[in-house]
């Protein structure tokens, strides 16, 4: 029988991977000196599950690296080995080798040899022993094949309670024999009122007539019991030849013998063929809606049957219909809940990273993580990653202060980057919370206008100032590190977040540090979408934007520079953005006290976006109008309304960019976008 | 057919495990680790353990040791997934009540070879 290992590879990476993220997490926890064994277990447990798999799955190379890996850890558990900072640092090394390794196998590409065979000197540096290869060459001890054998097989009265049954033990030996005698002896049997049926008495010489099989191949078949049996195997006396024969069965497993080392086979059909694990009770969650769901199809379907329609049937119809749409909105939730999985998965890098970072950089960072079992989609979550790490390490390069300064400052000389996720109504809220030096405002602005991001007499608070850190062609890092100025910048940080259609914001104190907020939808697919109506099209508004809506008063209308009006709301003023100006469509009125206002918000900027009417809530399945049309600006994507007809959702932050970026010039309309 | 309890905390190595065992007509219940095991044997009757030995929560060795002294499981065979390294692990199994051992890395082939050679 021929089974295709390939089918577990996948779900073999999948728990590699994990498994070196334990490892990871626990070594740099041993690192803060926290030496406790249990950790040591964990990270032990994670080598030797991968190196158990990659041997059964075929992956060599990764087995002989991780068993140094394992020694080595062994070693550690078991007390013989002290917990030092080079030992730690090494295993850490060894965890990304493996890493590389485990990518390369399973995209098809080459492992780096010199790498792997670099930290493999390391660690068996550290274990003191040499390279295996020149170890003295094993001696291949070749028992004397015979003409046959004799065994003298004499078990405990005990044997029978490790689950071991004498006679498989003698099915097997005859198998290796064509011809075979045995002999059993009862003697130390007893009398049957004293026998206990649970214990064994007899033993037995068994003659091997003939057979051509080694010593080893004998002893084999009572390996797991050699230490519950007296063994006795000799060659039979007449005729002993000296003709050496190597057996049939140790051939064999030379020829099977795993293939060359760096070769190894490709895995998995492409790295883009992603999985997701799911908990079983989300699974059933799903099964039992679907469920529900049929047996509410069923009774709507009675009623195509019947022939008779009348009030009462009406109802029921009513009801089963209030009953599907309750049940499908459960099943949507529920299949939504499929592809949650917790932030931990993003967050698990970090404490390497500031490890790494802060050794690099000479600072003392500590990294406090809270809120890492909040569930957000996994596409979100897988997108959320890169944005993340250079937000990190912006606080880490320009935000945390070196210890010097820090002291200078009245401070502690560790500072601390606190990262936290939680929902807050439909979103989900990640924070990057430094305790540095904050952001530089009269340098921002400086740049700002250098750069000709803004004109020199232009009024702005603090927070406006902030926020040109994301504007495209805006850098502060006077000196661009390999660290934090790799080329993006925090506009490419927004860009990405916007495309998971949320938003990023900073809030900045001068000497107390900065925090970034980052709002993301829980989901790519569904949005909560409030209808509006302007003339003949509809707009989707996303409903966690909007703050409310209200009938304009005409007396808290002001027009101010240019063509630009705004509302006072409650001592606020808001600019005005009229929709239908914007998408070049004919409005039911162009006067604002006919129709209404909807005050939305996105990264901490208002509008009122004026509209001819709400038409009401639903939720919306978003399109992307990328990969069916184009991107543009001000819409995050399209639906398909009940009625058949597409409505386009807009991006409130992208709206909110395009307003203010087109009041200079008068110009607010982007044709061909409602097209 | 024989019904088969098959404990590891690793997935990949338990889907084939199970797999191959299935495919030769076993009836195969999976488990993720020792406790897990233990609940599963004792609501049902195996006629064969196969369990991995390094898991979280219980290893296969207290598992073993627990379930051997089970009444029911007095003389079922339980075997053990380790590696050719662990001599010890393997006394230390044994000494709980294993019946044998099958070796890491192994191929399907050599497991039912094994399974079958316990079953008879």
């Amino acid at each position: 029988m021929s089974i295709d290992l390939e089918q577990f590879h996948e779900t073999f990476f999948e728990e590699s991977f994990e498994g070196l993220d334990i490892m990871e997490t626990g070594l740099l926890e041993l690192e803060h000196g926290e030496v406790d064994l249990e950790n040591i277990n964990t990270i032990f447990r994670s080598a030797h599950s991968i190196k158990g798999g990659s041997g059964t799955f075929g992956f060599t190379a990764v087995a002989e690296f991780t068993h140094d890996m394992e020694t080595l850890l062994d070693q550690m558990r078991n007390g013989e080995r002290q917990v030092t900072v080079p030992v730690v640092e090494t295993l850490l090394g060894s965890v990304d080798v493996l890493r590389s390794m485990l990518n390369a196998i399973r995209d098809g590409s080459e492992i780096d040899v010199n790498n792997v065979s670099q930290m493999t000197a390391s660690i068996k540096g550290i274990l003191g022993v040499e390279d295996a290869a020149s170890g003295a060459p094993e001696v291949e001890k070749y028992a004397q094949a015979a003409k046959g054998w004799v065994v003298h097989f004499k078990p405990y009265v005990d044997i029978l309670k490790t689950g071991n049954d004498t006679v498989r033990l003698l099915r097997e030996l005859n198998s290796l024999a064509d011809q075979t005698e045995v002999t059993v002896d009862n003697e130390s049997l007893p009398p049957l009122t004293e026998l206990e049926p649970e214990e064994c008495y007899q033993s037995w010489s068994i003659k091997l007539i003939g057979a051509e099989v080694s010593e080893d191949e004998i002893r084999e078949v009572f390996a797991w019991v050699d230490d519950e049996c007296d063994l006795k195997i000799e060659a039979m006396a007449e005729d002993s030849s000296d003709s050496i024969a190597a057996s049939p069965g140790e051939e064999q497993s030379e020829e099977e013998l795993p293939e060359k080392r760096s070769v190894e086979k490709r895995a998995g059909k492409s790295t883009e063929s992603s999985s997701i694990r799911v908990n079983i009770s989300k699974v059933d969650e799903l099964i039992n809606m679907v469920g529900e769901l049929v047996i509410t199809q069923s009774m709507l379907s009675r009623f195509g049957e019947s022939e008779e329609f009348n009030d009462s049937t009406i109802e029921r119809l009513k009801d089963g219909l209030a009953q599907l749409e309750g049940h499908t909105r459960e099943l949507q939730e529920s299949v939504m809940r499929i592809r949650m999985m917790p932030i931990s998965f993003a967050f698990q890098r970090f404490p390497r990273l500031v490890h790494d970072l802060s050794t690099s950089f000479d600072k003392k960072i500590e990294l406090i993580m809270t809120g890492e079992t909040t569930e957000l989609d996994k596409t979100v979550l897988e997108k959320i990653g890169d944005p993340l790490v250079h937000l990190v390490r912006n606080s880490l390069d320009h935000g945390i202060e070196s210890p010097a300064e820090r002291i200078k400052a009245g401070k502690s000389e560790t500072g601390v980057i606190n990262l936290s996720a939680y929902h807050q109504g439909g979103n989900i809220v990640i924070q990057i919370k430094d305790d540095g030096a904050g952001l530089n405002k009269d340098k921002i602005l400086t740049k700002a206008k250098e750069k000709g991001l803004v004109n020199s007499d232009e009024r702005m608070t603090d927070d406006q100032v902030y926020d040109l850190i994301f504007r495209p062609g805006f850098s502060t890092a006077d000196v661009v590190s390999d660290i934090s100025g790799r080329g993006v910048g925090m506009d490419v940080v927004r860009r990405n977040i916007r495309e998971l259609g949320g938003a990023v914001e900073v809030k900045s104190k001068p000497g107390e540090g900065s925090v970034f907020t980052i709002r993301l939808p829980l989901t790519l697919a569904i949005l909560d979408g409030q209808l509006v109506g302007i003339g003949d099209e509809t707009y989707i508004l996303p409903v966690i934007s909007i703050i409310e809506s209200l009938q304009v008063k005409s007396e808290n209308i002001n027009a101010v520079a240019g063509n630009a009006e705004v509302y006072r709301l409650r001592e606020e003023y808001i600019p005005i953005v009229r929709l239908y100006q914007i998408f070049d469509i004919k409005p039911v009125s162009t006067e604002l006290d006919s129709g209404l206002l909807v005050v939305v918000e996105a990264e901490g900027k208002k509008i009122a976006i004026y509209v001819d009417d709400l038409l009401g809530q639903q939720q919306v399945v978003i399109k992307s109008l990328e990969t069916n049309f184009r991107k543009i600006e001000g819409l995050s994507g399209a639906t398909i309304l009940g009625d058949g007809t597409v409505a386009l959702i807009i991006d409130i932050a992208g709206l909110i960019d395009l307003y203010q970026k087109d009041m200079a010039s008068n110009v607010v309309s982007i044709k061909g976008a409602a097209a | 057919m024989a019904t088969i309890l098959a404990v590891d905390d690793s997935a990949s190595m338990r889907q084939m495990v199970s797999f191959t065992l299935k495919g030769a007509g076993f009836q195969v219940t999976e488990a993720v680790d020792g406790q897990d095991a233990l609940n599963k044997a004792k609501s049902q009757q195996f006629d064969l353990v196969i369990t991995d030995v390094n898991m979280p929560v219980m290893d296969g060795i207290t598992f073993i040791k627990n379930l051997r002294g089970e009444a029911n499981y007095k003389f079922t065979p339980m075997l053990m997934l380790t590696t050719e390294s662990a001599a010890d692990k393997k006394s230390e199994g044994k000494a709980a009540g294993a019946t044998g051992w099958i070796v890491k890395p192994f191929n399907p082939d050599q497991l039912l070879n094994t399974v079958k050679k316990v079953l008879g």
